[in-house]
């Protein structure tokens, strides 16, 4: 019989320290760590990020309205204050982490889209041609060379 | 804020000749409003003295905020109410961040189990449980374990939900 490999699935665990988006509410597209598991539906979340238009304020979160990322910040105690989470939030580099994962930079790239004027929008129009005429270019070389 | 507030309301006997400084009896009640809390107050008197409100008066009514609303706090509530055949004396704990949130959690969840109505319901009281050990309820007690975590397996990551989809959601988020 052949040897059958068998991994556990690794889920994204609720856990103190796991960072949570917040997808509904007043502070939707935002991050926060949870602090404390309250229920098997609620946690309290605090979000000290750095950049003052970021911050999520100490508060119940229901876990419908949240996504777990896979980001954690490793021994956070439980139901610390939001003076230590911050502190841990700026040495973990959450925020920088947080911008680097591709959910992040393709929310920022609709963000950017949706605000460009009607010639800015016709300049992203040119480019795309451009780039995907060099994609096309070189595709038919190594076609040629077959 | 929530549905219900707690509030402490204060009241005597109305003073008479023979008695110019009537004892005063405090009770801390949970209602919606003001209004509500009074009427319980003087159900509740009328039951336990021989005050009511025709012969007393309120001297004084305010709000009971919570003192750490920002933490959670596990809440023994032991209450009295009325079934529809009897009546029956209860301890119910529930994990909350403050006493008002405990007292609705419990009103509706007695309205859950036992449709029990809000006036049939007699909190008797209310107390935070800071010790680990004295928590009685299994469901309660699995929620303060050490190191507590669990996975949230199939669900979608979909915000808005709509009731036809052109696509099956994928619920590994």
């Amino acid at each position: 019989m052949a040897d059958i490999e068998i991994t556990l699935a690794s889920w994204k665990l609720v856990e103190v320290g796991r960072l949570v988006l917040i997808r509904r509410g007043p502070f939707a597209g935002k991050l926060a760590a949870i602090v404390e598991i309250v229920d098997h539906r609620r946690v309290l979340v605090d979000g000290p990020s750095a950049e003052a238009q970021k911050i999520v304020p100490r508060h119940v979160l229901p876990l419908a309205h949240a996504t777990l990322t896979p980001f954690t910040i490793p021994q956070l105690p439980r139901a610390a204050g939001t003076g230590p989470v911050k502190k841990l939030w700026a040495k973990n580099e959450i925020d920088g982490k947080w911008a680097k994962s591709s959910f992040a930079q393709k929310t920022d790239k609709v963000e950017r889209r949706k605000n460009l004027t009607d010639f800015e929008r016709f300049k992203v129009l040119r480019l795309r041609k451009q780039s995907r005429y060099e994609v096309q270019k070189s595709h038919a070389k190594v076609r040629a060379a077959q | 804020m929530g549905r219900l507030n707690e509030y402490q309301v204060i009241g005597r006997l109305l003073p008479s000749e023979q008695q110019p400084t009537p004892k005063l009896y405090r009770m801390r009640i949970f209602a919606p409003n003001t209004v509500v809390a009074k009427s319980r107050f003087w159900y509740f008197m009328s039951q336990l003295r021989k005050i009511k409100k025709s012969n007393g008066e309120i001297v004084s009514l305010n709000v009971i905020t919570e003192k750490r609303p920002l933490k959670v706090k596990n809440f023994g509530i032991w209450i009295r109410y009325d079934s529809r055949s009897g009546t029956h004396n209860m301890y119910k704990e529930y994990r909350e961040m403050s006493r008002t949130d405990a007292v609705e959690a419990l009103y509706l969840d007695m309205a859950a189990r036992h449709r029990t109505r809000f006036g049939s319901l007699h909190i008797l009281k209310v107390v935070e449980i800071t010790d680990n050990e004295s928590l009685r309820r299994p469901y309660i007690k699995q929620l303060i374990q050490k190191d507590l975590k669990f996975p949230l397996p199939h669900r979608s990551a979909n915000p808005g939900k709509k009731i036809f989809a052109y696509s099956r959601p994928s619920t590994f988020a």
